[in-house]
């Protein structure tokens, strides 16, 4: 299947990635490259088959709510370059 | 040659508690190694000179009270995704080029804590996405026994060093072959051990249901001691298993009587197959049934879907945690942005390379409206049947033995523009993370022009040990050699 300009133009905005347009044919063509071998998976009996989305049969691996050891301010904040008054800032999203 | 160099971790620990030298001594030799080497290969990205000598002073006086164990004093690098605290690490990017953890993993801790020095940040594919080391912001790793050619990835640079001598051991990840595949290619023993039996906190997550951390080294024993200083149950990592961990070092041994290995039908025919890693895996077989082992045929017969069950899985675990680089909290912010949408899509789009951005959107594809069913849902049934041929298999066999690569290492720039090729490089070593299963690559001889070639091991959830014994009797056996790889004195 041939994935078209539009559609990743589509995709890409779901992902928050800009995409001119030469990068959109360079990716439609990879991607409809890479999905076209993907297909093969259609060729495979899955006919009450359980989907299996992890290695390890874990449920809930719950803990006491308890404060433990965390980030102080100082420290969550120190990746950040913009920032004011202890808080991460951003660009006016209100107008 | 310094009295130092080349040596096996566990030889090191000995000489080191002998005081036969120190473990300054061995720490400076190894950066020494780095500035003369690592011009050619590119195995560091970030080289912690001064804070490797303090730790390594630290450990002097840890060997002096004789209160040393298995790796205090030993010079180690980290994949740089593994988060240290104060120690800057990018995952090879562009939009973590400047980032200083606040925090670290936890497998850097208890290398730490063992008194392992620290000697750097080892260069590797993009976010782990890539079999070449290619990808990296910081430019290519070369194989050290042919600079022409890749180390193989994503863990190549924890491959490369290793082999060069740049590090005594390391820790690499592998998702889908990322320490077994630059293992193979750089002729380092690697270890990928079974899915929550070392805790992933604080390392860069690809794809969370696949991802696991484990070691490289020159030698099997050196894998399980490095194995032993990181494995463990880690109540920060909700997918750690709690389950005890065994003594590696009581499982080796020149006898493999009563162990049956099984080869898998499907890899040893499999096509594309290069005849010189065909016969190095049938003699590595022959040599294994000298130790002792029965060999029987097995079968595992939804391999051939394992690399496009992969790159769905992979790539939406990868879409989902990627999502999380906004340009905000940490990370490359673009420096003009006009509103918050736009903050993160130019901060996304400048900081993210080429192949991260075509895994998010093949990711972001697959479990998009409309294709979830067709793609995602229907990966992870294949993936089910996937493991349950592991689990079939394991009923009449103790481990697996198959090659690791279709093919040695190839020529640097050969197939990076051509995504599906690269991602078929991984077609033997896909099925163990979609199974959760162990597997190790063992040296298994050089190509006609000095490439290493590597074997696999696959064993049971929770075995390494078996693999240990297995891998230990073979390199005895096979007494491949021990020499460092020298980029300077490559075949070219």
């Amino acid at each position: 299947m041939r994935i078209s300009a539009e559609e990743i133009l589509h995709v890409a905005g779901l992902a928050r990635l800009h995409m001119d347009e030469e990068d959109m044919d360079r990716m439609a063509g990879h991607l409809s490259a890479i999905l076209a071998y993907v297909d093969t998976l259609k060729e495979v009996d899955t006919e009450g088959v359980a989907p299996m989305s992890h290695a390890v049969h874990l449920v809930n691996a719950m803990r006491e709510d308890r404060v433990g050891e965390h980030l102080g301010v100082e420290a969550a904040l120190s990746g950040t370059l913009e920032r004011e008054n202890g808080h991460f800032l951003v660009p006016k999203i209100v107008g | 040659m310094s009295h130092t160099e080349g040596l096996y971790i566990h030889e090191a620990r000995k000489h080191l508690d002998a005081g036969d030298f120190t473990a300054v001594e061995l720490t400076r030799q190894t950066l020494d190694a780095i500035s003369d080497k690592d011009p050619l290969i590119n195995s560091y990205i970030t080289v912690d000179e001064e804070s490797a000598m303090e730790q390594a002073r630290v450990a002097d006086e840890r060997i002096q009270r004789g209160e040393a164990v298995g790796l205090t004093g030993i010079p180690i690098g980290l994949k740089d995704l593994i988060l240290t605290k104060g120690l800057r690490t990018t995952c090879a990017s562009r939009m973590l080029e400047n980032f200083i953890p606040p925090y670290s993993g936890t497998v850097a801790e208890k290398l730490m804590a063992e008194g392992a020095v620290i000697t750097g940040k080892l260069n590797m594919d993009e976010f782990a996405m890539g079999s070449s080391s290619e990808s990296s912001f910081f430019g290519p790793v070369k194989n050290p026994w042919n600079p022409g050619h890749v180390p193989g990835g994503s863990s190549g640079g924890s491959a490369a060093a290793v082999a060069a001598g740049l590090c005594l051991g390391s820790l690499g990840t592998d998702t889908g072959g990322s320490i077994r595949q630059p293992a193979a290619h750089c002729g380092v023993v690697g270890l990928k051990p079974s899915y929550g039996r070392v805790s992933r906190y604080g390392v860069v997550a690809f794809a969370s249901s696949l991802d696991q951390v484990g070691p490289m080294a020159r030698s099997v024993e050196d894998c399980a001691m490095l194995l032993q200083a990181i494995a463990g149950y880690d109540p920060r990592d909700s997918t750690s298993v709690n389950v005890p961990v065994p003594d590696y070092s009581a499982s080796f041994a020149r006898d493999l009587k009563g162990m049956t290995i099984g080869l898998p039908v499907e890899y040893h025919s499999a096509e594309g197959v290069k005849p010189e890693i065909r016969s190095a895996i049938q003699e590595a077989v022959k040599v294994l049934q000298t130790c002792g082992a029965k060999i029987v045929d097995i079968r595992l017969p939804h391999m051939p879907y394992a690399v496009a069950a992969y790159y769905v899985v992979a790539s939406s675990e990868a879409s989902t945690n990627l999502a999380r680089f906004d340009g905000i909290r940490y990370g490359y912010r673009t420096p003009d942005a006009k509103d918050l949408l736009d903050l993160y899509e130019k901060s996304r789009s400048e900081g993210f390379g080429e192949e991260v951005k075509r895994r998010i959107l093949i990711g972001t594809y697959a479990l998009s409206s409309g294709y979830y069913d067709a793609y995602y849902n229907k990966a992870l049934k294949v993936r089910a049947l996937i493991a349950k041929d592991f689990t079939d298999a394991f009923a009449c066999c103790d481990l697996i033995a198959a090659p690791v690569t279709p093919a040695p290492a190839f020529n640097i720039g050969e197939v990076s523009d051509d995504p599906l090729t690269m991602y078929l490089a991984d077609i033997f070593t896909i099925s163990a993370n979609l199974a959760g299963i162990p597997g190790m690559s063992v040296p298994c001889g050089s190509t006609f022009h000095g490439l290493p070639m590597g074997l696999q091991l696959l064993g049971k959830p929770f075995d390494e040990s078996t693999l240990f014994k297995a891998a230990y009797a073979y390199e005895k056996e096979a007494a491949w050699g021990r020499a460092l790889a020298d980029p300077r004195k490559a075949r070219l």
